[in-house]
């Protein structure tokens, strides 16, 4: 065989395969963001320069004036946070179409954009698309003269959750008084806030530290997503969720052994059914060090594990991490809250895993395809509720902890999901929120204005681990804070008290069906 | 440990395991703790189907497995030395970190699956979707020989490593019938004895012929099956190998196209010092 490739006589690999773009041809696309500044107001300092990474700010020495490139604003607002005199503002564009209800701005945006480059349209951050969210139909309960509600400033209450595999029925030795049933490994975490995987790579080094400074600083567990986790981190294995996902980028046995908890990732929301493509441009070479692969490659996780086509499958990968670490850890395993998720869990919980995390429409990412994000899986609420129904019904629920995610915005989403049936609940965008995120869903660039979604050093040093760590802890503490008054205003002094206990959940707003999807009463009822 | 399983032999050096009826979680209880005693070689007899051989240990042991191991042979492996005398099944060397596996037969689907490091030998041919997603970085490259042919999906999605497959045994045919050859795949590097036509390659595939370095590591890696399996290295070498390798490390980069307005040529206009 003598078939030589084109482009190829070197028998090396090139770095970017060719584009199909034929023609260099002018944009139609009108600019998202106005950038105002008052030059009253601006004293040149060029912090604005500095700040945006996104070329969309310079200084024109001739006119001695600082000058914006509009079409280039993503609309972070990093600069009009660190203008230390006010002066920048930045505003919508007004893109005044004829009025049209169906083909709207966005809609006709991305036909042009894709009309231009023939490309899959790739954004970042979650669903930004109103769909339906059943949080915002469901009201809590509070306790009124039959039952007294209970002060958490000055009575024991307690939001302490143990994950993991809890047994059918437990025997106490009765020479001793202790337990002689063997118990599956749990964890314990002192609240049932979590924080949700962010891999090494679609996130900057600090971020990840920050998380898991912030998870130790509250007894609670970050999740490492599918990058692997830095040397430099194994000090945090207590408070570590080791992800082994279809790239199985940085799975080693040391990986395995310093985290607490082993979590195998099917699906996340934001992206159900396809694997991730970490683009080049976020390969450093720390972050090739930390995944194993060459520099300058994408990082690609297949769609699948290709040693999972089945339940009977995904029992082998967790029994091969049970046995690589010798049944010292619970395995959680991950999936894209999908329309079968009730049937699939069951199979999940049968198939020996300690922990499910479930992953709804509304969870986010570092980089999807516009169209599979806004698109694809169900809204965590009905899975929480069909999940947790359908483990129930089969006697099985014990065998394994929930732990939802997608979305949750506040300490009410997260005391209404365990109401509907979690244990817990992982967190990512709000985490990222408190350490400045703005939701521009420019992740996937790699050039994060606030240091968040970026593997650039410079950018990277815009989060300082120690600060971005006391802001995540901050807002998981005053969470919790709400979660113990929300609790005892219910009249309940445990949260264990509170799960699957969908009598606290009232609808407003459901149809009949809803309702009973989310197995909860109307409100008047 | 069930001790009446387990005979010891050389001051414990030497342990030899009757496996018979013994689940995989017993069996590889008794290779932790013989492991931790100290056992510098385990012989395992009766092995019928046991899955996860090898995995949990730390040290360089040798472990002989007489019978046919179960899927996930060496998953997650790191040091140990494997040989197999009979078939291995799927999944043999998962995600295996360092050591080596040498099979005197076949070997199932996903043999080598995300690989990091370490070296397998199978003596004859193996499933589907063999070296799958191999990886590899500064001086870790795992490395799989396959002494017969492989089916569909060989080195697929593979992100570094080396796969030699020697066409052993396709008789009379010189042709591999694998379809989707390297499909996927961005770094990393097979050699083949054989031919192949082109539609059996996926589209990321380039074919070249070895250089001189090349030739040197695969004349090391036929020398070493030949050691294991009893071949002469001539008799393989004197053919030719072809060499396939990915055309792009970033196949998939053009495929996707920014919803941010500015973002094309951003990176080159904005100073990063």
């Amino acid at each position: 065989m003598t078939v030589i490739k084109s482009n190829a006589e070197a028998g090396q690999a090139q770095s970017v395969a060719p584009s199909s773009y034929r023609y260099h041809m002018p944009s139609y696309l009108k600019t998202r963001f106005r950038v105002e500044r008052d030059d009253r107001r601006c004293i040149r300092c060029q912090g604005c320069v500095e700040q945006c990474s996104f070329g969309a700010q310079y200084f024109d020495e001739s006119a001695d004036r600082v000058e914006s490139i509009d079409p280039n604003c993503v609309g972070c607002h990093r600069c009009v946070v660190f203008c230390p005199t006010s002066a920048i503002e930045i505003r919508l564009n007004p893109v005044e179409y004829r009025d049209n209800a169906h083909w709207r701005p966005e809609v006709i945006e991305d036909i042009t954009r894709q009309a231009e480059t023939g490309g899959v349209l790739i954004t970042g951050m979650g669903n930004d698309k109103p769909w339906t969210c059943y949080w915002d139909k469901l009201c809590l309960n509070a306790s009124q003269v039959t039952n007294p509600s209970i002060d958490p400033l000055r009575e024991p209450m307690e939001l302490r959750t143990y994950l993991g595999s809890k047994p059918d029925q437990v025997e106490i030795d009765p020479a001793t008084g202790r337990l002689s049933t063997r118990l599956a490994p749990q964890v314990m975490v002192e609240t049932p806030v979590l924080f949700s995987a962010m891999s090494y790579g679609a996130v900057s080094i600090n971020v990840h530290e920050s998380l898991a400074r912030a998870a130790t600083m509250l007894g609670t567990l970050f999740n490492t997503g599918e990058g692997g986790l830095h040397p430099k981190l194994y000090k945090y294995g207590r408070n570590t969720i080791a992800q082994v996902a279809s790239g199985r980028f940085g799975v080693h046995p040391e990986y395995l052994d310093v985290a607490r908890v082993l979590e195998i990732k099917i699906g996340q929301g934001a992206k159900p059914g396809i694997g991730g493509h970490l683009p080049g441009e976020k390969i450093s070479a720390e972050v090739a060090t930390t995944r194993m692969i060459p520099t300058g490659t994408d990082a690609l996780s297949p769609a699948p594990q290709h040693d999972i086509y089945s339940i009977e499958d995904l029992s082998q990968l967790i029994y091969a991490l049970k046995e690589a670490t010798n049944y010292t850890k619970p395995v959680s395993v991950k999936i894209a809250a999908v329309h079968n998720s009730a049937a699939i869990a069951s199979g999940i919980a049968r198939a020996g895993a300690d922990i499910i995390a479930l992953d709804g429409i509304r969870g986010s990412t570092g980089a999807a395809p516009k169209i599979i994000r806004d698109n694809l899986g169900i809204p965590i609420e009905m899975a929480i509720a069909s999940v947790d129904q359908r483990l129930r019904s089969e006697g099985i629920r014990n065998r394994v902890s929930l732990v939802v995610a997608g979305g949750f915005r506040n300490s009410g989403d997260v005391t209404k999901a365990i109401a509907l049936g979690a244990d817990a609940v992982y967190i990512g965008t709000a985490a990222l929120i408190a350490m400045g995120c703005t939701e521009c869903q420019a992740c996937y660039t790699g050039r994060c204005a606030w240091g968040i979604t970026t593997t650039d050093d410079k950018l990277t040093k815009r989060q300082n681990p120690e600060i971005a760590a006391q802001r995540i802890a901050n807002l998981v503490e005053a969470w919790s804070h709400e979660i113990k008054e929300m609790l005892g205003a219910m009249g309940i002094n445990a949260i264990e008290s509170l799960r699957g206990n969908r009598l606290h959940l009232r609808g407003v707003g459901l149809s009949r069906e809803e309702a009973d999807i989310l197995g909860v009463r109307l409100a008047g009822e | 440990m069930r001790v009446e399983r387990v005979k010891l032999h050389d001051n414990g050096s030497v342990a030899r395991v009757d496996t018979a009826g013994l689940h995989y979680r017993e069996l590889n209880s008794i290779l932790r703790s013989l492991v931790a005693d100290g056992a510098d070689r385990i012989e395992l007899h009766g092995v019928a189907g046991q899955r996860y051989i090898g995995t949990d240990l730390d040290r360089p042991v040798q472990i002989d497995i007489f019978g046919v191991p179960g899927n996930d042979l060496g998953s997650f492996m790191d040091g140990p030395r494997v040989t197999v005398y009979g078939n291995a099944q799927d999944g043999c060397g998962n995600t295996m970190n360092h050591g080596t596996i040498i099979v005197h037969g076949l070997a199932g689907d996903i043999t080598g699956l995300s690989a990091r490091g370490g070296k397998i030998f199978i003596r004859d041919d193996v499933g589907y979707r063999a070296g799958v997603h191999m990886k590899e970085f500064g001086d870790k490259c795992p490395k799989l020989v396959i002494g017969g042919t492989a089916q569909d999906f060989l080195g697929e999605y593979m992100a570094g490593g080396v796969l030699v497959v020697l066409g052993l045994t396709l008789g009379k045919r010189t042709r591999h019938l694998a379809r989707f050859i390297g499909t996927g795949m961005h770094a990393g590097v097979i050699f083949l004895r054989g031919t192949v036509e082109e539609h059996q390659l996926g589209k990321e595939v380039g074919v070249a012929q070895p250089d001189e370095g090349e030739e040197r590591l695969l004349k090391e890696l036929v020398t070493e099956y030949c050691g294991y399996f009893e071949v002469e290295p001539e008799s393989i070498l004197d053919q030719p190998f072809i060499k396939l390798f990915p055309l792009y490390l970033r196949p998939y980069g053009p495929l996707y196209a920014p919803t941010h307005r500015g973002i094309q040529g951003l990176v080159s206009r904005w100073k990063v010092n």
